[in-house]
């Protein structure tokens, strides 16, 4: 049968073949076209009712039908950046152990699995272990402090999520260390440099592009994490005043509201939060992978 | 001299602190599996396994509707992912130059950072709403989106790596182009595309995100992929926070089961990937 029809057509199996590949990856072109116009075309309501506005105003009132991503974009950015704050110095030590002390080995096999499976931990049960042993801690430090004692917040869903992205951000720069030229690390060594001298003065400034890679790509992981810190930032709706008071992310305010949303404008506003956290991420991403591409030319 | 020994004494110094760094970092992980085991293994036995939950204050019950839930979701998502992937991989792996490879791979690069809540949102537009309802289908189609990439980028760079030499012999001897990427470019690079949906698989089976508004939960067994459907990663995110002691067991008793099922699994690609 099949068979027939292509002789039909006149045409060869292999053509029919490269037709498939072709149309499989032109599939794919539409998707993600498909993908950004449907997103678009959702938040078209919020989007004609409050224009860049959005960006700018403080509230969200399902009620009034007014919307403002303000706390949401503010929570989400300085979250991220707090975790990148905490996990720099580890990734960067991590860069520099897998990368350069310990490259083979039982122990570097071990550290190597250690910190690529926490990759692995599910984000769900991240949070879940974060609610029972991360927040009470945090509250401890709160008391002590005599600040109110929420335990969750922005500063333990940043704990969670600076956690999260060091497998990333560390198996990335330790890459870009291992590619450093063997002749470079050994001209350095006969200049009289110290291991450590080699790796501050020769590895380090040879591997920054591609660490910065990792950097901005687990950043781009940070931006839009939804399930652990949805349930440890406290969902407040309100601009966070410091870093210990509950906030929320754009991630877990579409998370924490989507299936409650009544009425066309909040839905298209959450779609349109959506939009947002698409757009930031991909950029991010983008840039990222852009410097990792460099690198390998 | 003294200044000599000063300096290497302060190289090997760092060395310490910096080994010391990394081996503090891995903490955080060994106390969360410590804990998810140390709270977890207690609950987990036959009727845990193989019951559907009870209301709260029965006791027993179980996450039987959660296991059978995980298991359709993965499954969809490979028959929708997969079989569309490997062709996308083999065409760029074949056609690596061109306008269409480009954008092509663009928009597979993009979808791989795209967070898993707005691929939810997607899923949401395209089946939920078109059918009025939840659905697991339409946490099927969320989870094989985000399989795709992983798939289409294993596929290609597996298959970049495999000699021409092989290519050329098979089609010196007449074989077809069609035969010869079916039957002997894919079998070669059968492990490293294995290896990539195993890792997608890890990947997707913890995922709750995108199946909040798609697949939805469903406390009752349910095979109808047309019907709203539980997952692990959902109920354990709904007894989670939830109120109640005895929720929170069950909670802990799934992500047990959850994580040593999703460390295995990339146990398991490491060891497969480095043959």
């Amino acid at each position: 049968m099949a068979n027939q029809f292509i002789k039909k057509l006149g045409l060869s199996k292999d053509t029919l073949f490269n037709l498939i590949l072709t149309i499989s990856a032109v599939l794919l072109i539409i998707l993600g076209v498909g993908f950004f116009l449907s997103l678009f075309n959702a938040s078209l309501v919020s989007l004609k009712k409050f224009g860049l506005s959005f960006f700018a105003k403080a509230e969200w009132d399902p009620v009034q039908e007014e919307f403002g991503a303000l706390p949401f974009i503010y929570g989400t950015l300085l979250t991220s950046f707090i975790a990148l704050a905490i996990s720099l110095p580890f990734s960067i030590a991590i860069s520099i152990v897998l990368g350069e002390y310990f490259q083979k080995g039982f122990f570097a096999e071990v550290l190597r699995y250690l910190t690529e499976l926490i990759a692995g931990v599910p984000s769900v049960v991240l949070g879940f272990w974060g609610l029972f042993f991360l927040v009470p801690i945090v509250r401890e430090v709160e008391m002590k402090f005599e600040i109110p004692p929420y335990g969750v917040g922005i500063l333990t869903a940043s704990l969670i999520l600076a956690f999260m992205i060091l497998p990333y951000s560390g198996s990335i720069g330790k890459d870009a260390m291992r590619l450093v030229p063997n002749e470079l690390k050994e001209a350095a060594y006969a200049l009289g440099a110290t291991r450590w001298e080699m790796i501050k003065k020769v590895m380090l400034p040879y591997a920054r592009s591609g660490i910065t890679a990792g950097i901005i790509l687990s950043l781009g992981r940070a931006l839009g994490e939804t399930m652990a810190v949805t349930m440890v930032i406290g969902n407040y709706h309100g601009i966070p005043e410091n870093i210990f008071s509950p906030g929320n992310t754009i991630a877990s305010v579409i998370a924490n509201e989507f299936t409650e949303a009544t009425g066309e404008v909040y839905l298209s506003s959450l779609m349109y939060l959506g939009l947002t956290l698409f757009i930031i991420t991909t950029v991010v991403n983008l840039i990222g992978r852009f410097i990792l591409k460099k690198l390998q030319h | 001299m003294k200044r000599y020994l000063f300096r290497i004494i302060k190289s090997k110094i760092i060395s310490v602190i910096l080994t010391l760094i990394v081996i503090l970092s891995t903490i955080p992980f060994l106390l969360v599996l410590y804990f998810i085991i140390k709270n977890g293994i207690s609950v987990i036995n036959w009727e845990f396994l193989t019951s559907l939950p009870k209301p709260v204050g029965e006791p027993g019950g179980g996450i039987l509707n959660a296991i059978v839930g995980t298991a359709m979701l993965v499954i969809m998502a490979l028959i929708l992912s997969v079989p569309f992937g490997i062709l996308v991989g083999v065409y760029l792996a074949e056609r690596s130059e061109g306008r269409i490879a480009f954008f092509s791979r663009l928009v597979s690069e993009i979808l791989q950072g795209v967070p898993s809540i707005v691929i939810g949102i997607i899923a949401y537009l395209w089946v939920v709403k078109p059918m009025g309802h939840f659905s697991a289908l339409s946490g099927g189609v969320a989870l094989g989106i985000m399989m795709l990439p992983l798939v289409i980028k294993s596929t290609e760079e597996i298959l970049k790596l495999i000699p021409r030499e092989i290519k050329e012999a098979s089609l010196a001897l007449g074989v077809p182009y069609y035969r010869t990427i079916l039957k002997v470019i894919i079998p070669a690079g059968l492990s490293g595309i294995l290896t990539g949906i195993l890792t997608g698989v890890a990947r997707i089976a913890g995922e709750t995100a995108p199946l909040l508004f798609t697949a939805f939960g469903n406390p009752f067994l349910n095979f109808d992929i047309l019907k709203p459907i539980s997952a692990m990663p959902l109920l354990i995110f709904t007894y989670a926070v939830s109120p109640y002691e005895e929720w929170w067991a069950k909670a802990w008793g799934a992500s047990c089961i959850l994580v040593l099922f999703v460390l295995s699994l990339n146990i398991i690609t490491r060891l497969l990937s480095r043959r």
